[in-house]
């Protein structure tokens, strides 16, 4: 057992060689905050009084949801053999919308921590982590957690995790992050395993942007990994992909709270502030140099985040589109994957489209605002982006179906993604009926263990990006799991689906689907409506159409009776509070041409039962 | 529980009304409602303000009753030359309930009494009581025609034993048409009140009671919708499950059937749930709620209006015994309506009247006001001649849509 260190490596003057650079590859609820904070506990970076669960999760949903979307970098000291290091723990984002700031987080690091609960096993995004750490060269500690717990089988797991990486599955480390057992033999660990960074001291500087934080006091808080020279306070910087320079503030380490220094040498972790107010001005990935000596090439992988998946988002008081604006604006400071611009809607007003990594981070966004913004807000049904070609080869992008061309249509093209789904082989019938029935295309499948498979397909994102996974979960019992990537495009026989009131279209409840799904999207949305908007003075027909040719109808049949019998005794107070209940009520409706809809019927149509529990992944 | 009583502003205990009642008080009518808070039984689906004897004592009890009205009355001739109204004989007189007829028919004839003596009745005033089949004879109702009354309004509800019993009502259907030869014999005009749309009742049901009332000949007849108010008996059995609940649907097949039968038979519609024989036996005192006319209500939870001030009396009777006996107003609250609330009343008021509402003709109204009326029209909700010529009348199906009508033509 190693004691806590008495003296800690000083930041700027520090030794590569006693500097180890580790992220923790783990799933959501398998313990990696749990274990993170242990680690802090045990080096001493925080005192054990001070110690909040979870410490290095800061927003509320995250917190609650138990997931980390921002991450941050911890400097630790472990003394080892009469030797003090610095360890930085670099925290990764958990799901899987973000799988490119994880990439990051990985490069900036010589090795990973692959934690898996000792009860559960590993999962799909643990897994597609695991590749892309390995991908990049990473040393891996396979490490069981909660083995304290009765439901935990270490020998079934250890021998998946040595199957996986290679290896004794006796080498794969017991701890729990909750009694502590074992944290200080995986410090240990990574201190004798992991390879200490290297870089050239003297090159011009070179520092990777592995994370990007607004604060409303500071500005933008940016995270870096050290790979050569150094960097110094006062000095400027520029920022190799846009060119744009700024003057370093402040430049320190987080222990874990931010802690100025003399600078950052190579290998090592820290953080930058400028002065800039927004998040896109220090873009993940890119390349932090000295703007008097700069370095010729920048570092490997950069890439701009690429929105996937979008949806219109409207305040349900109309009068709050100010307030959804700005808030919009405040959030897209902290975060450089979102994006957005006004859309008008003829059913829902005024509203803006958005742009998202996906699911989760749609559905964190929409809770953003609603909680910190106090907002109430409708949001469409989530869209993919297509390519669609006109017949005289006008190309045009669509990311909501109202804007999909009238015109001859040559081709559509729809992007593509592979997914990786990690379940009990029970299941593997189940699986593949849902991906076959999402026009999925298989590409592979493996045996984890005797009863664990790993199945691999490609699938339209539009296929997923609805229900998808809360269908799968309940068609694996919960056991399943889900990671998916981008990957290039298909040309597909796609069509766009209106829904039309009384002949009126309405663009919100508008779908572009495959051609064989059209009629049952028609034949879903026009039931739904029918039960969900209440009966009106005439008959409302509703009609599913592709173009002109209806596919589906549904009709609501006029209410007959809407009179007060009488005033009892004279009392026409009663009669006319009644009156004015009614036009307030009259006030939330929608209109559709005639037809008053509801504003609970839009939220209504546009949810999927299964999306209470939504995106927990 | 009998039905809550509106929010409204502190009334004064002298009853004084505002300067604003006076505009114009000399050309509207003035009438006068005496509630009778008293019944035989409560009904399952009943909110009005009224008690079994059971349910009451002391100062309130059914014996005393008669002379705390008496004393409301002199309150009221009293406060309104106080106020400086000036004096105006009885157009409509209405005894309502509960069951006036409960009462024995001495005490309502010293009511009427005194309320002649404190304002006279006009020429050819209508003085109607309701009554429950059950509590006449011929000898109160030649009682009732001698001190003044000219009408009586007879609950008879439904002539189907079932929905009686649905109903908890206690009269046998045979007693109706024995009840209405007395009153005629002792020269009262006759109304007959109908309900529909009662749990269990089919519209062949609601079809023989028609026909059956239609049989007496009656000179007016109202059809009621049975509307489920919360807190009642009937509320509760329907949420239990032990009686069907209320479909519109089928309320408006039964509203049409009842047109259809009742004009059959000779009688106009005057009003949403009224038919009167001829336009002089529309009931008067009825038509003063819809035309916004006077009106003193005697009695606890009873509404009065007076040039665009509406008040309510406390509801229970030992607390309206208590204010009557203080010589202090009996009022728990009102309301002065405001020029633009005025306007909403008159146009859901007016709207229910076969005379109509008096519009703008098509050429004087503004965009919205023509597209509004124009919508009505095409949807086939009112007449459009009479829109042309600056009336709205609602037709039959805009009768039964009647609510939504009124919402479409009022400003938002």
């Amino acid at each position: 057992m190693s004691p806590m260190a008495r003296t800690a490596p000083v930041p700027a003057a520090t030794d590569p060689a006693i500097i180890r650079n580790f992220c923790i590859i783990a799933h959501i609820d398998h313990g990696k905050s749990t274990l993170a904070d242990r680690m802090l506990q045990y080096t001493g970076v925080v005192q054990s009084r001070d110690m909040k669960a979870q410490y290095l999760d800061r927003m509320d949903i995250e917190r609650e949801r138990g997931i980390t979307i921002k991450s941050q970098a911890v400097r630790m000291p472990w003394e080892l053999d009469g030797t003090s290091y610095a360890l930085n723990m670099i925290d990764t984002p958990g799901h899987v919308d973000f799988t490119y700031e994880v990439s990051r987080s990985l490069a900036a690091c010589e090795g990973a921590v692959l934690l898996v609960d000792a009860a559960q096993g590993i999962e799909a995004q643990t897994l597609a982590n695991l590749y892309l750490a390995m991908e990049n060269n990473l040393t891996i500690i396979p490490v069981l957690n909660k083995i304290d717990l009765p439901a935990a089988q270490p020998e079934k797991y250890a021998a998946e995790l040595a199957s996986l990486i290679g290896g004794d599955p006796d080498d794969v480390l017991r701890v729990s992050g909750k009694t502590g057992a074992g944290v200080e033999a995986l410090l240990d660990k990574i201190v004798r395993d992991l390879p200490a960074p290297v870089g050239d001291p003297d090159a011009p500087a070179r520092a990777m942007i592995f994370d990007s934080v607004y604060d409303t006091y500071r500005g933008v808080v940016t995270y870096v990994r050290v790979v050569d020279g150094m960097l110094h306070p006062r000095e400027r910087i520029q920022m190799m992909s846009t060119r744009a320079s700024h003057e370093l503030l402040e430049i320190g380490v987080s222990s874990p709270e931010p802690t100025p220094s003399k600078g950052l040498g190579v290998g090592e972790v820290g953080y930058l502030i400028t002065g800039v107010k927004d998040v896109r001005q220090s873009k993940v990935g890119d390349t932090v140099t000295n703007l008097a000596k700069p370095a010729a090439d920048s570092l490997p992988g950069y890439a701009d985040a690429k929105p996937m998946v979008f949806s219109g988002l409207y305040p349900l008081d109309g009068t709050d589109y100010p307030v959804l604006r700005d808030a919009l604006e405040k959030l897209m400071l902290n975060d450089a994957a979102l994006v957005y611009e006004p859309e008008t809607s003829a059913a829902l007003g005024f509203g803006f489209r958005v742009g998202f990594l996906g699911l989760l981070h749609l559905e964190i966004t929409r809770e953003r605002l609603e909680r910190e913004y106090n907002l109430d807000l409708i949001s469409t049904a989530p869209n993919v982006e297509y390519e669609v070609t006109l017949e005289d080869k006008r190309v045009v992008h669509v990311t909501n179906p109202s804007e999909y061309p009238t015109g001859k249509v040559a081709e559509v093209r729809e992007p593509m993604v592979s997914a990786t789904i990690l379940a009990p082989n029970d299941f593997v019938g189940a699986i593949m009926e849902l991906c076959q029935s999402r026009r999925g295309v298989m590409g592979g499948m493996d045996y984890l263990s005797e009863d664990r498979v790993e199945i691999r397909y490609r699938l339209p994102l539009a296929e997923i990006v609805f229900d998808f996974f809360d269908i799968l979960k309940s068609k694996t019992r919960g056991y399943g799991s889900l990671d998916w990537k981008a990957d290039g495009d298909q040309v597909a026989d796609l069509v766009k689906v209106d829904i039309m009131l009384q002949g009126e279209q309405v663009d919100a409840f508008s779908a572009i689907t495959h051609r064989d799904k059209a009629y049952a999207y028609g034949v879903m949305m026009t039931s739904k409506l029918r039960e969900l908007i209440p009966r009106q003075q005439f008959e409302v027909p509703i009609q599913a159409a592709i173009g002109s040719r209806i596919i589906a109808r549904e009709s609501i049949r006029a209410i007959r009776k809407d009179v007060l019998a009488k005033c009892y005794g004279g009392d026409i107070t009663r009669k006319r509070k009644l009156l004015e209940k009614q036009k307030e009520g009259k006030k939330r409706m929608k209109m559709v041409g005639r037809v008053e809809v509801p504003q609970e019927a839009f939220i209504a149509a546009l949810t999927t039962d299964e999306s209470k529990d939504k995106a927990k992944k | 529980m009998p039905s809550a009583l509106p929010l409204g502003d502190p009334a004064p205990p002298d009853g004084l009304l505002p300067a604003q009642a006076l505009e114009g008080a000399a050309s509207r009518a003035f009438g006068l409602y005496v509630h009778i808070p008293f019944c035989a039984v409560r009904c399952g689906y009943c909110d009005f303000n009224t008690y079994t004897a059971t349910e009451l004592g002391g100062g309130a009890s059914q014996d005393a009753y008669a002379v705390t009205a008496v004393t409301e009355v002199e309150f009221a001739a009293q406060a309104l030359a106080a106020s400086g109204l000036p004096e105006r004989p009885l157009s409509t007189v209405f005894f309502g309930g509960g069951t006036p007829t409960l009462l024995p028919a001495e005490d309502l004839a010293a009511v009427l009494t005194a309320a002649i003596g404190a304002w006279g009745l006009a020429p050819g005033a209508e003085v109607t009581t309701e009554a429950n089949p059950d509590s006449v004879t011929p000898a109160s109702l030649q009682l009732l025609a001698d001190a003044g009354f000219s009408r009586v309004s007879f609950g008879m509800q439904s002539a189907v034993p079932h929905v009686l019993k649905v109903l908890d009502r206690t009269h046998t259907p045979s007693r109706v048409p024995q009840a209405v030869q007395w009153a005629r014999d002792a020269g009262l005009a006759v109304s007959l009140d109908l309900i529909y749309g009662t749990p269990g009742e089919s519209l062949a049901d609601w079809r023989y009671s028609l026909e059956t009332a239609l049989s007496y000949g009656p000179d007016h007849i109202s059809a009621y919708a049975l509307i489920v108010e919360d807190g009642t008996k009937l509320a509760a059995q329907i949420r239990r499950g032990e009686v069907p609940g209320i479909d519109d649907d089928d309320h408006a097949a039964k509203y049409e059937l009842a047109d259809q039968l009742i004009s059959a038979a000779g009688l106009s519609w005057y009003e949403v749930s009224n038919w009167a024989r001829t336009p002089e036996q529309a009931c008067r005192h009825n038509l003063a709620y819809w035309r916004g006319d006077d009106w003193w209500g005697i009695g606890p939870g009873a509404h009065s209006h007076v040039g665009g001030v509406r008040w309510w009396n406390v509801k229970h009777p030992t607390a309206y015994a208590g204010r009557m006996a203080a010589g202090l107003s009996p009022a728990a609250g009102r309301e002065t309506l405001d020029s633009e609330t005025r306007n909403v009343e008159r146009v859901m008021l007016e709207a229910r009247l076969s005379s109509g509402l008096e519009i703008p003709s098509l050429g004087g109204l503004g965009d919205t006001g023509r597209h509004a009326v124009a919508g009505l029209i095409a949807d086939g909700l009112i007449e459009p001649a009479a829109a042309f010529h600056g009336t709205l009348v609602l037709t039959l199906k805009g009768r039964l849509l009647a609510d939504a009508v009124v919402r479409r033509i009022l400003p938002d």
